[in-house]
Order: structure tokens, then C-alpha cells, then sequence
């Protein structure tokens, strides 16, 4: 809900924002371009009489004398029937250069303030402001969603590279925006009249004025009593009409001047509204806090990134997200499905439900379980698909899913049942489905079937639960769910060269590089690669040691007894191709930032981390743990390794081995460097851990331990995003 | 201020003893090319001295920005009742204003002028940019103006 009421607007709204950003940037160096080239004055230096006898002396027809709020003194004046204006240094009194206002600055007010559009521009402009208000405020509230709360928000970021600068940009310029968005729509409210400005109050014009020669102007006491600081405007009586007085604005009110007397008349204080409004505009336009001006200015050039990457972010999402015909809404369908999924896999067999449901006559609602709402009114069962992301997490569409039903609740008694889509090959298979089933549980609704499972996407297994459910909801027909895993898009690989490690210790690996020859897909180190082997309908999964800019895909692969894949791929001749997509995994790589890196892994595990530091170019300080069996045979990666650490791109490399004299396995080292990880964990490192299973469930164990003095455990990590695992 | 209202409301109630005797006088304004916004004008009659006496026309929606208007805003006290139903758009750099409204004859040939201010949003203010005689004799001979007006017409 909140993010669609962040993306809907902007993409309505992103070239308009954008156009007023660009403009509001232009224009905020001007403030500080005036102040350069204006001369200031300290308070009590100069007053407006002295600087009105000093302008005398040099413009005997001056009209009008204005002081602009950046301090530039502006003397209008007409001498000889010739009109002009004039910048003034205000110390002398001596024209500078004659003041044209620029014609550049004026177009792109236009822009800014109405798009050349007259009033119906400026109301254009206003709705902009309030779209700008609108994403500011939501982006926010996402922003510290997805970073646990405000108290995180300048947590490391993670995700794609979109994601990333996206937020990081938007949490470095909201407040700028805020305060721009706020400004402007007060002044557009201004400008329509909607809040008064407190400038339709005029001072009365004097009914009295004294009779008698008028005094030299330096000489008004009023004028001598008004700080140059303070001066707006001085308005000169018009020559030949004696009956007429000078007209003074300062920034505190305004008045009148009697030339003979040199009193001040029917001085009438700015009005709250008046000041308030004065306020609001220097803090809009920067005039007068040229700093603020800039500032301002610069959030603003935040904008057209955050258009561009908002839009990038939307239409990736678009593209991925599930394609629901007959999708109807939360209030009233009498069947909601929900869906967990990481990468979509999970929504195509929601698909086929939701069809089915369709089919039969129902009024069906999908939605990921992060929209969980609570009350259903008209539903009348609930079915939960979800799949379980890395050690029995939930996927990226349900992160929010228990919380949410913590908070919100479920219709008591409500009939659901749970299907959880995994691989059994985990150790967790389905742990996050038993979790939802328990939580629902728990909460009060009451189960149509037992939870079941389905192992690596299989058809039978989801066509069966389809049959036990349509007998159990008593439909009239059997409720036949066909549901084919769609093959990704996949692209041709050739195999151009390979690394060999590991033959005498009975644990060959290949470091095995491909080039595409139809180009290369975006993809950075940590992302996974699926790869089929003949005759395998289902990928199995690798992570990648490269990034594309490294200009090949490269994998690292240990050959297991009976796998398909692993047997598959070492039995690859040079110049061969194989067939494979790129899976993002945009959680597993190493946040934004300058904080330190320590990353542990074993075995093939080495394989996306020694993609991380290949890539750390800005020499981030990076720690990397890494077991072995033996360092004559299996010491993966070590020419490059060395070279790293050369150069700098690695900090420090801890290597042990299994199969020498004093073995040792990774995590053993971890606890004999507790002092030096303690110490990285409080600069606010973070850990990348890859690896097998057993290895990562005993560098919990070992850092759990190492980190018990300073009352901070792996789980306190995770929760702070400060923990990720890429674990098989 | 109320007393001088007062008084001028009392002046035209003299002056203009009817509308019986007043015609319809058309104005020709055109503006100079000029860099900048539209301008704002007021188009007023005053006496010889330059006292204020009625409001032709003024072009510019905006009530706020009439202060800028400098002679005739403090001329007729800004007071709504002076320029209701002689007011319409600002008028653009290059352009030409002409409109048609009713005057007085008293007024012809008795000493009058017809002023106009201008105003130009962060530009210099034309505080009597036109100054002319309003005469029998004057009528449809173009006048020049000091600042954003370049040439100002009337025919009787």
C-alpha cells in the first residue's frame, strides 16, 4: 500500500518533479552569485539617510533606492528625461554597473514558478510541490521499513545498484526536499490566495504633511534611524508635487516620510502573516541565506536520480511481478492467496491456483504476504504459498508477513491452508512455511489441510495438494492445479578456460571461466548463476566469483559424487557451451559504506568472496577467513589472493587447512582472532559468510562465542543487516 | 485617508454632474520590447498638479502587486470600489492594450492629464511613464512614454 502510494505518484508526476528540481537548482545559485558580488554591511554601520546623501551626490534624479535581500542596493533614477538603473556600492554612493536583471534567471523562473503557463502553470507547480511532499514523506516511511525503523536509517545499504543509490541518495537529500516541498506549496497556497501573505495591508496615506522647503535627504530623521540592513525599499516623492512624502519599506513594516519633517507617518508593522510569509520565501528562494540556497539546491539535483533509478526499480519490479488476470479486491473476494516468493518462482503455481479458484466460480484476491491485512471481510479461506530464503528466512515478499500478523491479526476461525515450496536438499526445507502455519495457528485460524510441501517445484506433488484441497472446500468439479515450471530465459555460455585445484586430496574443484558470445547480461559477484545440464529440466545453482564487468562469468566447482551438474561441468571441454541464467541475489554482497568487511567462507565458498575483493577498487579494509584441506593442492584462488593483498584490496588473508600437520578449520581460526574480529565488529563491520551448510551452522557457533563479551550475537548481527549468509 | 475618499468622491460628484455627458473614449497603449514579465498598468486622469482623480483602466489581476503602481496606488488609496470593472490582464513586453470606457466630458479641455504607471516584476517601476493633456486637440495623436510605454493614444 505504502508503496504504491510512493511509485504511483512518481511515476505521474517524475518529468514535472524532475523540471522543478532541475529549474530550483539553476536558480538556487543565484543567492550566493549576489552575495559575491554585493558589498555587505555590518548592523550599525550605515543607515538608509547616509546612503540616501551619498546616492544624491552622485544621482541628483534618483526615484527609488531598493535593497534586495542578498544586499545588492539598486538605484533607479531619471535624469534628463533618460531613465536607468543603477548597482550602487552603498559605502560611496557610486554606481557600479548599470542593473539589467538577467533574462536567463527570469526564463528559468518561469519555468520553475508556472512552465510558461500563466496561472494555470502556477497551479501545475503547486501539485508538483505536493507530489514532491507526497514521495518525500513516503519514501521515508519505506525507506525506514526496510531498514527496521528510524533509528537505522543510516544503516549500510544493500541490493542492486538501483536500489542502493536510490535510497542512499534519498535519506542524504529528504530533508532539503521536505523543506523545498513544504515552502513551495505554501507559497503556490500564497499565490492563489488559499493563506494571506499579509501584503494587501498598506499603510494609509499621510493626510497631513508639514508645509515648508524639504530637508536635504540625509538629513530625515527617519532615514537616519533605519538601518541599511533593514531597508526594502525607499520610494522618492515625485518631483514638482508637494504635497507628496517618500515611501520607506524596511523588513520590520512600512511607512511614510515627510520631507519637510523627516517623521516617519502612518507606520504600520509587518502582520505575522506578513513576516511569516517573508520567512518562508527566504527559505524557498535562499535570498538572504545564500548557504541554504545551495543546500537546498543540491538535494534538488538528487531528484532527477531518484526519478531515474525510481522508474528503473518500478519497471524491474513490473517485469518481474506476478501477471494476474481476474485479481479481485482484498474487501471483497471470498478466497485470498497469498504468496512468499524471493524470485517469482512461487507466483506461477499461485497463478494456477488463483485460475482454478477463478474457474470455479470464486472471487479470488493474490497479493504478496507483505500486504497482510488483517481483516478479510468477505473471505472464507486463505491459502499461504511460500517458499523459505536461506537458513529458513522468510522470502523477500513476506519479510513483513509474522509482524504483521502480530499486529494486525486474522478473522478468528478463518479455514487456511499452508503450502511450502522448497528443496530437500536443505536442511531447512519449507522452514518458514512451518513457521507461518504455526503463527497462524496461534492467531486463531483454524487449518483446511495440514501444511504440505512441495519439493523442487514439483508438478505432482502441487497437482496432489490441489485434489486434497478441492475435495475438502466440496467443489462440484476436482480442483485440477497443472502448473509447469517456466524455464528462465536463459543465454548460451562457452567455456573459455579452467582452473584445476584440489586432485590430490580427493577434492577436485574448477575455477571454470565463460564468455558469452551474444554479450553479457549485468551481473555482480554474489549473484547466482542457474546452470542446466542436458537432460535436467530443474538449474542447479552457483554463485558467481565475477561481476560483468569483469568481462567473463566465472564459478567456482567442486566435484560430488552423482552430481549431475558438478560431473557435468568438469567434463567440459574448452571452447564447449552450457546453458544458464543469471539469478540476482542482490542481499549477499557488501553494503555501501567505508565499514570494514570480514568474509568468511570454505572450500568453493571462496568463490563469490574473492569476486567481492576483486572488485573493492576504493581498498575497503577486508578480512578474509577461508578453510582449506591442504595448501599444496586445494589453496583456491591463491595467485590471485596474494596479489590482492598486495595491492591492497585485500587487508588480511587467514588461511587453514584441514589436512596438515596442525589442521585447523575455519571457524577454530575465528576464535583464536577473537580479539582482532571484536574489535572490527565494534568499527561496525559487516560479515559475509559462504560456504557449506555444516561450516556456517559452526561459524555461528564460533562467533557467538567470540562476540558473548561485547553482549552481541550473530542473531543481534543479522537483525542489524550486518550478517548475510550465501550457504548450500 | 476616509476624509480624502470623501472629498474626492464629493470632487467627481461636482465634476461629473451625469453620465448623460459622457462618452466613450478609446486607449491605445503600446508597450516597448522590453526584457521581462508583463507589465502592469494604471491609466488614471489627474488634475494639473498631478492629483489624483479617476481610474481609467488597470491591466494586472493581481491586487497584491498594485502597490508597484506607485502615484496611482497612493492616488486611490487602492480602494476596490476605484478600479471595479475597469481592470483585465497585464499587458506583455511588445504588446498593445486597447480598450474602450466611458469619460466624463467635464473633463475634456478643463486643465486634466491622463497618466500612466507602470510596473514590471523585479524591474524599475514607470511612475508617470505617460503624462498627457486630455484635450479635444490631443485626441488620436500619439504621446510617448519614459519607460515600458512606447507609444499611448487616445481618441475622443
Amino acid at each position: 500500500m505504502l508503496r504504491q502510494f510512493h511509485s504511483l505518484p512518481g511515476l505521474i508526476a517524475a518529468l514535472l518533479v524532475m523540471l522543478l528540481a532541475i529549474s530550483g537548482a539553476v536558480l538556487s545559485v543565484d543567492p550566493a552569485l549576489e552575495r559575491l558580488h554585493s558589498t555587505s554591511t555590518a548592523a550599525g554601520q550605515l543607515n538608509v539617510g547616509q546612503l540616501a546623501g551619498r546616492v544624491a551626490s552622485h544621482f541628483p534624479g534618483v526615484e527609488q533606492i531598493q535593497r534586495t535581500a542578498s544586499g545588492t542596493v539598486i538605484v533607479y533614477y531619471n535624469q534628463d528625461g533618460q531613465s536607468g538603473a543603477e548597482k550602487v556600492d552603498p559605502l560611496t554612493g557610486q554606481g557600479l554597473a548599470p542593473y539589467e536583471p538577467s533574462a536567463f534567471t527570469r526564463w528559468m523562473k518561469d519555468l520553475h514558478r508556472s512552465l510558461f503557463m500563466g496561472t494555470p502553470g502556477h497551479g501545475v507547480a503547486g501539485a508538483g510541490a505536493l507530489f514532491m511532499l507526497i514521495l518525500s514523506v513516503s519514501g521515508a516511511l519505506l525507506l525506514a521499513r526496510r531498514l527496521g525503523g528510524w533509528r537505522n536509517l543510516w544503516r549500510p545499504l544493500r541490493g542492486t545498484f538501483s536500489q542502493r543509490w536510490h535510497a542512499q541518495i534519498g535519506r542524504l537529500v529528504l530533508l532539503g526536499l521536505l523543506l523545498s516541498a513544504l515552502s513551495g506549496l505554501y507559497m503556490s497556497a500564497t499565490t492563489f490566495g488559499l493563506i494571506a501573505d499579509g501584503s494587501q495591508n498598506e499603510p494609509a496615506f499621510p493626510t497631513h504633511i508639514s508645509a515648508g522647503p524639504a530637508l536635504p535627504v540625509a538629513h530625515l530623521q527617519a532615514l537616519q534611524s533605519t538601518d541599511l540592513n533593514d531597508l526594502r525599499e525607499l520610494v522618492y516623492p515625485s518631483p514638482g508635487n508637494p504635497q507628496d512624502v517618500f515611501s520607506l519599506r524596511t523588513t520590520q513594516g512600512d511607512g511614510y516620510v515627510d520631507p519637510v519633517s523627516g517623521t516617519l507617518l502612518s507606520w504600520q508593522a509587518h502582520d505575522p502573516m506578513h513576516n511569516i510569509y517573508q520567512l518562508i520565501y527566504q527559505l524557498h528562494t535562499g535570498e538572504g541565506l545564500w548557504w541554504l540556497g545551495l543546500l537546498l539546491g543540491l538535494c534538488a539535483l538528487g531528484v532527477p536520480l531518484m526519478s531515474v533509478t525510481g522508474i528503473l526499480l518500478w519497471w524491474r519490479r513490473r517485469k518481474a511481478g506476478p501477471n494476474l488476470r481476474y485479481n479481485s479486491p482484498a474487501h471483497s473476494a471470498d478466497s485470498v492467496i497469498l504468496v512468499g516468493s524471493e524470485n517469482n518462482s512461487t507466483w506461477g503455481f499461485a497463478n494456477t491456483l488463483h485460475d482454478a479458484l477463478h474457474q470455479a466460480g470464486h472471487r479470488v484476491h493474490s497479493a504478496p504476504m507483505n500486504d497482510w491485512a488483517g481483516e478479510y471481510h468477505a473471505a472464507q479461506r486463505l491459502f499461504i504459498l511460500t517458499a523459505t530464503h536461506g537458513d529458513g528466512d522468510a522470502p523477500a515478499s513476506a519479510s513483513q508477513f509474522l509482524a504483521r500478523l502480530k499486529h494486525l491479526g486474522v478473522k478468528p476461525g478463518l479455514p487456511f491452508a499452508v503450502l511450502g515450496l522448497g528443496d530437500r536438499q536443505f536442511a531447512q526445507f519449507c522452514q518458514y512455511a512451518h513457521q507461518v502455519q504455526d503463527a497462524l495457528l496461534q492467531a486463531g485460524g483454524s487449518p483446511l489441510l495440514g501444511l504440505e510441501t512441495v519439493n523442487r517445484q514439483s508438478s505432482q506433488e502441487f497437482a496432489r495438494w490441489g485434489l486434497a484441497l478441492g475435495e475438502v472446500l466440496e467443489l462440484e468439479q476436482p480442483l485440477t492445479l497443472v502448473h509447469t515450471p517456466e524455464r528462465p530465459r536463459s543465454h548460451q555460455w562457452v567455456l573459455s578456460t579452467r582452473t584445476v585445484y584440489g586432485e590430490q586430496v580427493q577434492a577436485p574443484t574448477h575455477v571454470l571461466r565463460f564468455k558469452a558470445p551474444a554479450g553479457l547480461p549485468g551481473f555482480q559477484a554474489g549473484d547466482l548463476v542457474g546452470i542446466f545440464a542436458p537432460d535436467s529440466p530443474l538449474p542447479r545453482f552457483y554463485s558467481l566469483a565475477s561481476s560483468s564487468e569483469d568481462g567473463v562469468l566465472e564459478i567456482c566447482v567442486r566435484k560430488h559424487q552423482g552430481g549431475v551438474c558438478s560431473q557435468f561441468l568438469h567434463g567440459l571441454e574448452i571452447g564447449a557451451s552450457i546453458d544458464a541464467f543469471i539469478q540476482p541475489n542482490p542481499q549477499f554482497r557488501p553494503a555501501s559504506g567505508t565499514h570494514p568487511v570480514i568474509l568468511i567462507g570454505a572450500g568453493t565458498g571462496i568463490g563469490p568472496l574473492a569476486g567481492f575483493i576483486r572488485n573493492n577498487k576504493a581498498r575497503h579494509p577486508m578480512h578474509l577467513y577461508w578453510g582449506g584441506r591442504n595448501p599444496a593442492s586445494d589453496f583456491l584462488y591463491e595467485p590471485e589472493l596474494n596479489r590482492y593483498l598486495a595491492d591492497q584490496r585485500l587487508t588480511e588473508l587467514r588461511a587453514v587447512f584441514s589436512q596438515v600437520q596442525d589442521r585447523s578449520y575455519v571457524q577454530d581460526r575465528l576464535i583464536s582472532d577473537a580479539l582482532a574480529l571484536r574489535r572490527l565488529i565494534e568499527k561496525g563491520a559487516q560479515v559475509l559468510v559462504c560456504g557449506s551448510r555444516e561450516m556456517a551452522q559452526g561459524v555461528i557457533q564460533a562467533l557467538d562465542q567470540v562476540l558473548a563479551p561485547l553482549n552481541l550475537s550473530v542473531l543481534t548481527l543479522k537483525a542489524q543487516g550486518r550478517y548475510r549468509e550465501d550457504v548450500y | 485617508m476616509k476624509k480624502i475618499i470623501a472629498a474626492t468622491c464629493l470632487a467627481s460628484a461636482i465634476a461629473l454632474p451625469g453620465l448623460a455627458q459622457a462618452r466613450e473614449v478609446t486607449l491605445t497603449t503600446q508597450l516597448k520590447d522590453y526584457s521581462g514579465n508583463d507589465a502592469y498598468l494604471a491609466i488614471y486622469v489627474t488634475d494639473a498638479n498631478g492629483q489624483y482623480q479617476k481610474t481609467l483602466w488597470v491591466a494586472g489581476k493581481k491586487a497584491k502587486y498594485y502597490r508597484h503602481l506607485t502615484d496611482w496606488a497612493r492616488g486611490s488609496g487602492l480602494n476596490p470600489s476605484e478600479f471595479d470593472g475597469v481592470s483585465g490582464a497585464s499587458v506583455g513586453s511588445g504588446n498593445t492594450l486597447k480598450v474602450s470606457v466611458e469619460l466624463a466630458d467635464t473633463l475634456i479641455d478643463a486643465g486634466y492629464q491622463i497618466r500612466i504607471d507602470s510596473a514590471v516584476e523585479n524591474k524599475r517601476e514607470g511612475r508617470a511613464d505617460v503624462s498627457v493633456p486630455l484635450t479635444s486637440k490631443g485626441s488620436g495623436k500619439p504621446a510617448t512614454g519614459s519607460t515600458y510605454v512606447d507609444s499611448f493614444t487616445y481618441d475622443l
